[in-house]
């Protein structure tokens, strides 16, 4: 049987999606309903409780960065908002393309 | 799989061979083409392209040439000079002299230009694979006399669950049967620093742990943003700690017996974090520009072959070692299947477990080790870059 989505460690506050999960269905991970509001590509985070901003986003049991604007549960975790507590990500539109 | 079936190149050193390649090595950009056009058209796949493009002299690059034109899984040498470049090529090749390794050096300026250099060459590379034909002898080798490095590269989301901690099982049982691994890249172990000294063999090795990671972060920070690149985002991953978090888990679970420097030998069997941030303060700019710098550093530190964890799909192999390529994304797996050697992707699919992917990543270690081609020996990938950085001081205490 294979999940929507998987808690890697016991205290993490997101779930991995296993596949790609689509606005309007409701998953299951470990119990909790999940309502699913935007697209989440496989690989992508969601969270498995409401966060507010500052929270720390907690995943293989070591926080991986801080939300920077509240997330509802279900609600896709990237980095429009959360980010790195130690150092920037690099993304192409940082890197300016003028193109 | 038969473990015991396995054979290997004797060195002079003691050390085994996987591959007996020979290797033409540019001493400079300037002396590329005519090195690359000499092994086009010798065309063997067991001869194989290496170089350092830069003119003036570095003491990481003469030491990592020292290091892979004596690599166990190479049988020969043929050094291509300009003839003015600063590069020591009579110390690189005395060092290979040294370890038993037949060598010819080609100078094009002394050989007359391009086109006399490039029949020079082929010559010279004829005569230098005879030779270590001659010279080779296959005797047994065991899964502990093997030195197995990991990367990961193209990651997303799938990497940290998937590739990356069945890389950990492949590398718990190849550990416990006697055998080094070595992991890598410090920059992409930010935020995993705690865990991993908690881990260390000694409290030496703790400190030396901690201490490379935050050389790595400051470096990093000059350098003005860290190991994280635009296709890690769209896949999923959103901080240079959760792409670290999950890189991590190639180190599988046993303890972390030392730190090495690139080209330093691996002390002993066990496990191995390769430091691959220079010392001091921020030089030659990126520590490692793209995975295949990091690739050559594994090799030269010795390793046979490498396991290589993609999300988002990587296409590399190297020159001297194989790279076994696992794909952690199962769509990329089906997308790409022609590059990779292992579907670690079906554990999202409820098609295998960690311990079953990383039970075949052994047996696949194995295979390869026997003669059997990675996929990206099979397409030809010989991919290899060696650019400038600052040589890192050796730490005989830090090694348990």
């Amino acid at each position: 049987m294979t999940a929507a989505a998987i808690r890697i460690s016991p205290s993490d506050n997101v779930a991995v999606a296993c596949r790609d999960l689509v606005p309007g269905e409701t998953i299951r991970v470990e119990g909790m309903a999940l309502p699913i509001t935007e697209p989440v590509a496989l690989g992508h985070k969601i969270s498995l409780s409401h966060l507010e901003a500052g929270d720390k986003i907690i995943k293989y049991g070591m926080p991986i960065g801080s939300a920077t604007a509240a997330v509802p549960a279900g609600g896709w975790v990237h980095i429009h908002n959360m980010q790195s507590d130690y150092i920037p990500a690099h993304l192409r539109d940082a890197a300016g393309d003028h193109s | 799989m038969n473990h015991a079936a396995m054979t290997g190149w004797l060195r002079s050193d003691g050390r085994k061979g996987i591959r007996d390649a020979i290797v033409v090595v540019y001493l400079v950009e300037c002396a590329h083409h005519v090195a690359r056009r000499i092994v086009d058209k010798i065309d063997d796949p067991r001869v194989q392209l290496i170089g350092f493009p830069g003119c003036y002299p570095n003491d990481y690059a003469l030491a990592m040439m020292k290091a892979l034109t004596t690599h166990p899984n190479v049988g020969g040498v043929v050094l291509m000079s300009l003839g003015c470049e600063s590069f020591n090529r009579e110390a690189l090749a005395a060092n290979a002299r040294a370890h038993q390794r037949p060598v010819e050096t080609v100078v094009i300026q002394h050989a007359g230009g391009t086109g006399p250099a490039i029949a020079v060459g082929i010559a010279a590379v004829e005569r230098v694979r005879a030779d270590a034909d001659a010279r080779a002898t296959r005797v047994p080798m065991a899964l502990s006399e093997l030195v197995i490095g990991t990367i990961c590269g193209g990651s997303d989301g799938t990497s940290g669950i998937t590739g990356n901690p069945a890389v950990g099982r492949a590398f718990d049982t190849l550990i416990d049967a006697g055998a080094a691994c070595v992991f890598e890249e410090t920059g992409e172990m930010i935020g995993c620093e705690g865990h991993m000294a908690s881990r260390a063999a000694t409290p030496e090795v703790a400190q030396a742990l901690i201490a490379s990671v935050h050389k790595a972060e400051v470096y990093y920070r000059a350098m003005g943003y860290g190991s994280f690149a635009p296709g890690n985002a769209e896949g999923g991953l959103s901080s240079q700690e959760e792409k670290s978090a999950g890189a991590y888990a190639k180190s599988g679970s046993r303890p972390i017996d030392g730190v090495i420097d690139p080209a330093e030998p691996v002390p002993g069997p066990g496990l191995y974090l390769l430091d691959v941030v220079p010392p001091g303060d921020p030089k030659f700019g990126f520590p490692n520009i793209v995975d295949n710098a990091e690739i050559g550093e594994l090799i030269a530190s010795g390793a046979h072959v490498n396991l290589f964890v993609t999300g988002r799909g990587s296409v590399v192999g190297s020159a001297i070692s194989p790279v076994i390529k696992i794909s952690a994304n199962p769509d990329t797996y089906r997308r790409m299947v022609g590059d990779m050697d292992v579907d670690a992707g079906r554990i999202l699919e409820g098609r295998g477990t960690l311990d079953e992917v990383g039970a075949e990543i052994v047996d696949r270690i194995v295979a390869v080790a026997q003669g059997a081609q990675t996929k990206s020996e099979a397409l030809g990938h010989c991919e290899f870059i060696l650019t400038y950085k600052a040589s890192a001081p050796s730490r005989p205490a830090v090694c348990a």
